[in-house]
């Protein structure tokens, strides 16, 4: 059962965000490689998850009855990582490590490196199948866990995810809530220029889903659509979560060069200046 | 002059009406198809996925008797194989079963990344398997897929000799733990074990001895069966090897693939499989750098093959039986 979210606790989860975007940059311009835009556009639905959607244990992270969380794109693992980190999964000291030798935090996330990564993912369009697998053994083992599952806009250009819709729409897979992080961008450029997706809702209709919309970078909207998602009975729902590429640093945002690379010291720290400065605006307004 | 002196290995207790004109005949996937009731029957955890081709690959007698635990993705061979790997992370043991064309081919990266990466317990059976599929033609005949599996880390690759062993093989998968390749092949083939044959994944074993051999013939799969018509032939021309049936590609049996070729200095191999990158490769590799060996691998050699009848493939892709004789004829003499 999801709690109502309350204007105090949002609040508190808006801070998160911004301190995990901040964490994400440091981690990013260490790492040295590795996606910034999608990372940022994601922060606040992660932190919505670690902190108040899901039911999950980062001390028991195999706890049998837990929530899954799986990541599809697995390329915007940098803010998974964070965010499990921040919620206790491991030290965030570690974040340094990512990307590096001998690190539990891969570039593309490993289930088998590190505890609390539901599968390995990187590759496009395997993350939905992945999902389904877990939903149906929810099912035979009559568990009522719910399966959460992040997929890019982009990723939808893989047959395989459209393989998987057809599944969830045959089985009627209602433990299975698919998020889609519709950011509009991808690395050769926007969406709709690359490969057009829309009517994307219409699509997911189509293929037998509920099909909800939200903006992906408002916490409590985030969280009451969810709570909407899990009150639907009768078939998978997907959630339609436009999010803005790049979110809180002004020079990042809607840009899809920044798809695929890390900022550099100076872009870092202009970077940080602008997201404590937003960090300095929302506690102003508690204080 | 007595009757040929059958050399089959007594230790084994072999199919003795094997030389037999009416010796019986079943094919692999049969087998497999057998040892995913059994598997169902004892464990609870135990799930079978197909992509449309459940009578064909045998997967309808689970389906029959399991249906909640079969689930039909249709003609979805990546669909399939990620859905296992999720069903797998939650403690099922997932078989996945399509024509080798299909998975592991098309669907190989996804095997890749969601089962065999992750380590995920899913058994991937591909059928159809080799030259032997005949009549559909190159587009159905899976000739790549051991080079395509044994290369990936975390697998086990395992080739059947027959209808039996393919039971045996395939009970062994379910009691895996980790990725697990499994190859079958369409049509009947001579039964060549019987139910009291001992089947040891670890081991290859030696099912033809002789005295003073000159070479050994390694062969997996349906190919053991011409690989030991071979040597039955070659004995009476006097010519002694020694036949061994590679049922595990991966890991393998190095110490007793070193043995066998110190022992007769020569080795040949056959597979109904491209050359490259298959159980000869597997073999070449190791006796590269263990115990250099001249080698004679009897395959399909870089080509794709046609449509068929596939004992006349056999004949003319060269890897029939005699094929086999000329390949031991070439190798004993040279140097």
């Amino acid at each position: 059962m999801i709690e109502e979210i309350f204007d105090e606790k949002v609040k508190e989860l808006e801070l998160k965000a911004n301190e995990a975007r901040q964490l994400l940059i440091e981690t990013l311009l260490e790492a040295g490689s590795g996606h910034s835009a999608g990372p940022l556009g994601m922060a606040d639905i992660f932190t919505a998850f670690y902190f108040h959607i899901l039911n999950h244990d980062p001390k028991n992270p195999d706890l049998e009855d837990r929530d899954r969380l799986i990541l599809s794109n697995g390329h915007i693992c940098p803010i998974r990582y964070v965010l499990m980190a921040k919620a206790g999964y491991f030290p965030v000291e570690e974040l340094k490590t990512l990307r590096k030798i001998n690190s539990r935090l891969q570039g593309h996330p490993h289930r088998e490196a590190l505890p609390g990564v539901e599968t390995t993912s990187g590759p496009l369009g395997e993350g939905l199948s992945q999902a389904i697998g877990i939903a149906l053994a929810a099912k035979l083992d009559k568990k009522d866990y719910q399966v959460y599952v992040l997929t890019s806009d982009g990723e939808h250009q893989e047959g395989n995810t459209w393989e998987a819709a057809m599944f969830a729409g045959k089985h009627k897979l209602n433990n299975l809530t698919q998020v889609i992080d519709r950011n509009n961008i991808q690395i050769d450029g926007f969406t709709e220029n690359v490969m057009p997706l829309e009517p994307l809702k219409e699509k997911y209709l189509a293929f037998g889903w509920e099909v909800l919309e939200v903006d992906g970078n408002n916490i409590k909207a985030f969280v009451d659509t969810i709570k909407q998602a899990r009150a639907v009975f009768e078939k998978p729902v997907c959630i339609i979560a436009h999010t803005i590429p790049g979110l809180g640093v002004s020079f990042m945002e809607k840009d899809f060069t920044w798809h695929g690379k890390p900022p550099n010291k100076e872009e870092a720290d202009k970077a940080l200046k602008e997201l404590r400065t937003l960090q300095g605006r929302i506690m102003s307004e508690h204080q | 002059m007595a009757a040929t002196k059958f050399m089959l290995n007594k230790d084994l207790k072999l199919n003795e009406k094997l030389f037999d004109q009416d010796v019986e005949q079943r094919a692999t996937r049969d087998g497999f198809g057998d040892a995913l009731v059994e598997l169902g029957q004892k464990d609870p955890n135990i799930v079978v996925l197909t992509a449309d081709l459940s009578e064909s690959t045998r997967t309808d007698g689970f389906q029959k008797k399991f249906p909640e635990r079969f689930f039909e993705v249709g003609v979805a061979e990546q669909n399939m194989a990620a859905i296992a790997a999720g069903l797998a992370t939650t403690g099922k043991t997932a078989f996945i079963s399509s024509y080798a064309t299909f998975s592991p081919g098309k669907n190989w990266e996804t095997i890749r990344t969601t089962i065999v990466y992750n380590n995920a317990n899913v058994k991937v059976a591909g059928h159809h398997s080799g030259i032997m599929t005949g009549p559909d033609g190159a587009t159905h005949q899976a000739t790549e897929d051991i080079a395509i599996t044994r290369v990936l880390p975390n697998i086990e690759v395992f080739v059947p000799c027959d209808a039996i062993e393919a039971k045996k093989a395939t009970l062994e998968a379910g009691k895996t733990l980790g990725p697990v390749y499994l190859r079958y092949t369409r049509d009947k083939t001579p039964i060549i074990t019987t139910d009291e044959t001992p089947f040891d994944k670890a081991k290859i074993q030696t099912f033809w001895l002789s005295e003073n051999p000159k070479a050994t013939i390694f062969a997996t799969g349906y190919m053991l069966y011409y690989a030991l018509l071979a040597a039955k032939n070659l004995e009476a021309q006097g010519i002694n090897v020694i036949v061994a049936n590679v049922a595990t590609i991966k890991p393998a049996d190095e110490n007793t693939i070193i043995e066998l070729a110190r022992q007769t200095g020569k080795v040949i191999t056959a597979e109904d499989h491209q050359i490259a990158g298959g159980m000869g490769g597997m073999i070449a590799e190791i006796l590269a750098k263990k115990h250099p060996t001249l080698i004679e691998f009897v395959g399909l050699q870089d080509t794709f093959a046609e449509s068929g009848n596939w004992k006349d493939l056999l004949k003319k892709y060269k890897m029939d039986e005699t094929a086999i004789e000329e390949a031991v004829k070439r190798i004993i003499i040279r140097n």
